[in-house]
């Protein structure tokens, strides 16, 4: 990864491609012949972009747990194996040494990150999920609606409904999770009682 | 979409208008540019840049940022005018002959306002936008067009003031080029040819955003482009899935399947379906939306399971209700934050500190909470907003859990793209690290808060104790060990509880048994024996011969109309039809206004395999199966509206039943030269509590001496939203490494800048640095005969990343807090800014 794009060309034309032109193969052969050399025996996934909304087919090729190419999907009707250079460089966020790996906590004042194991991040947050709602929730809400009087004229009155939510939590994201992610998750914030519920699609 | 992206081939004009596909969606020019080699479609770009689109185009018009309304208003007066509009599609398809209310007036007769306006609440008494009624219920009309009071008028009416002159006034295109546009796009109004519009965030995210779109709505009916192949109107959405996140009711009003959130005043479950299911007396309107207590019934069955019963409507009051009026938008949510008024918080996926308009608001707002929690693969400026400029950690009391979420191909899923085209992703490795899916850590918190309410109660226990949680293999505690994604996948198709019986046959016969997967919504029901988390998905997971099918993951290549509807690859919502409004593609006898392209075809002597009776439709999955409009038994096309047919006059918006435009709430110019209203009347203005004054946090400063230059933010190919992956992709930050300032030759002559100086960007809200690209494809406009200048720059940048700050910060930092009077969604396409070489 501490391989830039120019870097990487240089080596490749030194090494893999100038060994295959040795071979006899013209420098478009010599980088196709590279490129088989690299995806033989992997192992080939279906997926589909994460970027941008037109759902590009792409082939992860992956060898001993490790994706180590991504491909347009010939087969693809959308994109017949293109992609832009977005989805092209799919394998610098996996192979990628600044990910997350990690819980990271930071607290109140700190600062700086401290890492910190999962079963204590989650039960930490579950802590104050339950802390503030249980402080916060409305059973019950006054709100002034519209009620019509006897002789047919609209008059605001207030009164008083059952509401059951918290006002005091609040969610935005996201539009990157798959399908069946997204439907959980409104249907896990919404348990809690959240109705302050966003994500990009606002903005 | 209404279409979907392979479609865009089957165009004779492509509009590209708030969008710039080659540089956003760069595979999608694919079929733009297929449209042009084999049917020699024109492309027209009208954008306030000479984009990588325009590049492409045969007819390219620029356009000052935030007048698109005026543009197209313009292109309705000159359709009108020069009697190019499609009369049969409009007098069967359209309310074009709907009589409307004598005492409506449109903005013509009461310059810039409709009828009804109330200063003081900034909203409209909708009464005078309502149709007349004949004795039955249903709308009068005057199928001649003719009647003063018909939408048609009215609509005439309204665009009259819309001359090219003014036109050219306020958009500063020049004439000639307007006309040139008008008359190329104008050519689609008759039967064999198609006109398709693309659009993205360069129309939603104004004050007028909702306007902008529904102007391209009324011009697609006038020349019969909706429903066609090489038709429609065409979002082009930002992100993978925000298509499906929106369908699955991420959003505060709505729930999945566009149900509406409850609100308080909607106090059981009988009076949620009378609130919101519409009703009609029109006999020929399918009024698909009458089925919406089956969907409600069955979402609520779907997430409460077998604690939902008839007694407890289902669950109904477990659902969190808004007050009546509560808007909790991301604007409003984020101000509510800056006053204070969240203890905590959750940024999953998303990296509002740099994507949110106005993001020096939202900064400080994040400040103020208690604890947040921020799920992403990388970090990032939300996460790390208590370290970022200006920020003193020590200070900044918010405790922060940063939870490694794993990527698209470390799990196992669908997304939707624009199309509606649902895809299944497999997993090709291991989540990297301890990373864990997202689905995985809704799990693990699900799991531990409902722990704690199963063993030490709490406040109102009970929708969480009774939401269905049935994702694979149970440990020891009753924890799900890995969510199984097919589970929910089912879960959102539905399955029968018992068994269905078609009771109008005899004797009745078996439609589905206990236990089936849903063949589609179609079978839902009100009753609590259909289960289904989102009827807009129901066939998505359905099965064949008692076996699961996913719909999603198919891939057949079949093209049978060679249209390029490839029904068997993946599965599209509703019911894999392509093409929406499709029945709009045809005439009341069901042929093709194009016989060369039939997206749906009557074919009257086919025997139907459902009815067993003569008359079935071939081609695309229709919109609904009744015969075509003047056959016996035949439906008006737009089966989601009570009217049954297309709104070109649109009483349900917040401003105004026909687009006006009006000035951005930033602009360059002191009056509007359409009328004397200079912004949209009905948009929430951000007052402080004391009165009249803006909040120092949400200023603004319109035709103001130290903002001169009309601002607009863009992306390029090579980021991706706020930067938070690509940001961190050495290929793509090598090609473009850092945020900058794009203007136009004359503007940087006046400034003595040039290409690659450094120059402070400033509005009244914020600053940022940026590198100077000096380009001719920007050009001064002529606006109301003074010269002004617009720039532009990407929103990809944050102080995070990368880590010596080389990458500048993001151009939120300058945009405004004020949102569209329909969606609230802020307008960050046009703003005021100054522009100083450092």
């Amino acid at each position: 990864m501490d391989v830039s794009r120019r870097d990487f060309l240089k080596l490749s034309g030194s090494t893999a491609v100038a060994g295959a032109i040795g071979a006899g193969l013209s420098p478009q052969e010599a980088a196709a012949s590279e490129k088989e050399l690299r995806i033989r025996d992997a192992k080939v996934t279906k997926t589909i972009c994460p970027y941008c909304s037109v759902g590009c087919g792409i082939l992860a090729y992956t060898k001993d747990g490790r994706l180590i190419d991504a491909e347009g999907d010939p087969d693809h009707p959308i994109s017949e194996g293109t992609l832009c250079s977005k989805g092209a460089s799919l394998y610098q966020v996996v192979n990628n040494p600044t990910r997350l790996t990690r819980p990271m906590y930071r607290a109140a004042g700190a600062t700086d990150w401290k890492e910190v194991e999962w079963a204590w991040a989650l039960d930490e947050i579950a802590k104050k999920i339950k802390d503030v709602r249980d402080r916060t929730f409305k059973s019950k809400s006054k709100t002034k609606v519209k009620e019509k009087t006897p002789d047919g004229k609209e008059q605001e009155v207030e009164k008083e409904f059952v509401v059951n939510r918290t006002d005091a939590i609040a969610h935005v994201g996201s539009a990157a999770l798959d399908n069946e992610e997204c439907y959980l998750l409104q249907k896990l914030l919404r348990s809690w009682g959240l109705v302050y519920i966003e994500h990009q699609a606002r903005i | 979409m209404t279409n979907h992206w392979v479609d865009l081939k089957n165009a004779d004009v492509v509009l590209v208008m708030g969008a710039n596909p080659a540089e956003n969606h760069p595979v999608s020019m694919k079929w733009i540019q297929r449209a042009r080699e084999q049917r020699g479609a024109k492309l027209i770009v009208v954008d306030p840049r000479f984009t990588r689109t325009a590049a492409k185009a045969d007819l390219y018009a620029p356009m000052r940022s935030g007048t698109d309304i005026a543009f197209l208003g313009g292109m309705i007066n000159f359709i009108l005018g020069n009697d190019m509009y499609f009369r049969e599609y409009i007098v069967n398809y359209t309310n074009a002959p709907f009589l409307v209310n004598p005492d409506f007036k449109t903005c013509t007769d009461l310059d810039g306002l409709f009828s009804g306006y109330d200063p003081k609440t900034r909203k409209y008494d909708k009464k005078t936008w309502a149709f007349q009624l004949d004795a039955s219920g249903v709308p009068k009309q005057d199928r001649t067009l003719k009647d003063p009071h018909c939408v048609f008028q009215l609509l005439k009416r309204q665009y009259s003031r819309y001359t090219p002159e003014k036109v050219s006034e306020i958009t500063g295109t020049p004439k000639d080029v307007l006309l040139q546009v008008y008359r190329l796009y104008a050519s689609t109004g008759v039967r064999d040819k198609a006109g398709t519009e693309c659009y993205a965030m360069g129309w939603t995210q104004h004050t007028i955003g909702t306007q902008n779109i529904r102007a391209m709505t009324i011009i697609q009916m006038l020349l019969g482009n909706i429903g066609m192949a090489g038709g429609g109107v065409n979002a082009l959405r930002g992100e993978s899935n925000v298509q499906g996140s929106t369908d699955h009711g991420l959003l505060f009003n709505t729930l999945p399947g566009y149900l509406a959130t409850p609100t308080a005043s909607w106090t059981d479950l009988a009076t949620y379906n009378d609130k919101n299911t519409p009703k009609t007396k029109e006999t020929k309107s399918v009024n698909w939306w009458s089925n919406k207590p089956k969907y409600m019934a069955s979402y609520l069955k779907a997430i409460y399971g077998d604690k939902a019963t008839k007694d407890n409507d289902f669950g109904y009051q477990w659902l969190p209700k808004l007050d009546e009026g509560q808007n909790g938008s991301w604007l409003v949510l984020f101000d509510q934050m800056f006053k204070g008024k969240f203890e905590g918080f959750f940024a999953w996926g998303q990296n509002p500190a740099c994507s949110g308009s106005n993001a020096g608001k939202v900064r400080k707002a994040l400040s103020k909470l208690k604890w947040m929690v921020n799920v992403n693969l990388f970090d990032n400026e939300t996460g790390s907003f208590w370290r970022g400029p200006g920020m003193n950690p020590k200070d900044i009391q918010t405790e922060v859990f940063m939870l490694p979420a794993c990527f698209s191909v470390e799990k196992e899923g669908s997304i939707t793209n624009s199309g509606r085209l649902a895809q299944w992703r497999y997993k090709a490795i291991e989540p990297v690290g301890q990373s864990k899916s997202d689905s995985d850590i809704m799990n693990e918190l699900f799991f531990r808060v409902r722990k704690m309410y199963q063993k030490q109660g709490g406040a109102f226990p009970d929708p969480i104790v009774n939401l269905t949680w049935d994702y694979g293999e149970k440990g020891a505690e009753g924890k799900v060990k890995e969510v199984d994604t097919h589970k929910i996948a089912m879960e959102i198709n539905g399955y029968h509880l018992e068994d269905l019986y078609d009771k109008k046959a005899v004797p009745p016969k078996l439609i589905a048994r206990k236990g089936d997967l849903c063949a589609s919504f179609v079978n839902l029901q009100d009753d609590g024996t259909t289960t289904c988390g989102n009827w807009l998905y129901s066939q998505s997971y359905t099965q064949k011969d008692g076996k699961p099918v996913n719909m999603m993951a198919r891939r057949e290549k079949a093209d049978p109309t060679g249209l390029g509807l490839f029904p068997g690859w993946a599965w599209a919502w509703p019911v894999n039809r392509k093409i929406i409004y499709n029945r709009c593609a045809v005439d009341s006898q069901g042929r093709p206004w194009d016989p060369a392209r039939p997206v749906l075809k009557w074919n009257p002597s086919k025997i139907n395999p459902a009815t067993n009776k003569p008359g079935t439709w071939e081609g695309d999955v229709p919109d609904g199966p009744a015969p075509p409009l003047a056959a016996e038994g035949g439906k008006l096309p737009f089966i989601m509206k009570p009217d049954g047919v297309g709104s070109i006059f649109g009483p349900g918006l917040a401003d105004g039943p026909f687009p006006e435009h009006y000035e951005p709430l930033e602009c360059p110019i002191q009056e509007n030269p359409m009328s004397k209203q200079y912004n949209s009347p009905t948009i929430k203005l951000w007052y402080s509590k004391e009165g009249q004054k803006v909040a120092p946090e949400d200023i603004f400063a319109s035709c103001d001496v130290r903002y001169p230059f009309v601002a607009t933010t863009y992306r390029v190919s090579e980021h991706w939203q706020t930067g938070v992956l690509t940001r961190h992709e050495p290929w793509q930050l090598e090609m473009v490494p850092q945020v900058f300032l794009e203007l136009s030759k004359e503007l940087a002559v006046e400034k003595g800048i040039k290409s690659g100086d450094k120059v402070r960007v400033s509005s009244a809200r914020g600053e940022l640095w940026a590198k100077a690209i000096v380009t001719g494809r920007l050009k001064p406009f002529k606006i109301a005969g003074n010269t002004v200048h617009q720039v532009g720059l990407p929103w990809h940048f944050g102080w995070q990343w990368p880590a010596d700050g080389s990458g500048g910060d993001s151009a939120n930092l300058l945009t405004p807090t004020i949102g569209d009077s329909n969606t609230m969604i802020p307008e960050t396409k046009a703003f005021m800014v100054n522009v100083e070489k450092l």
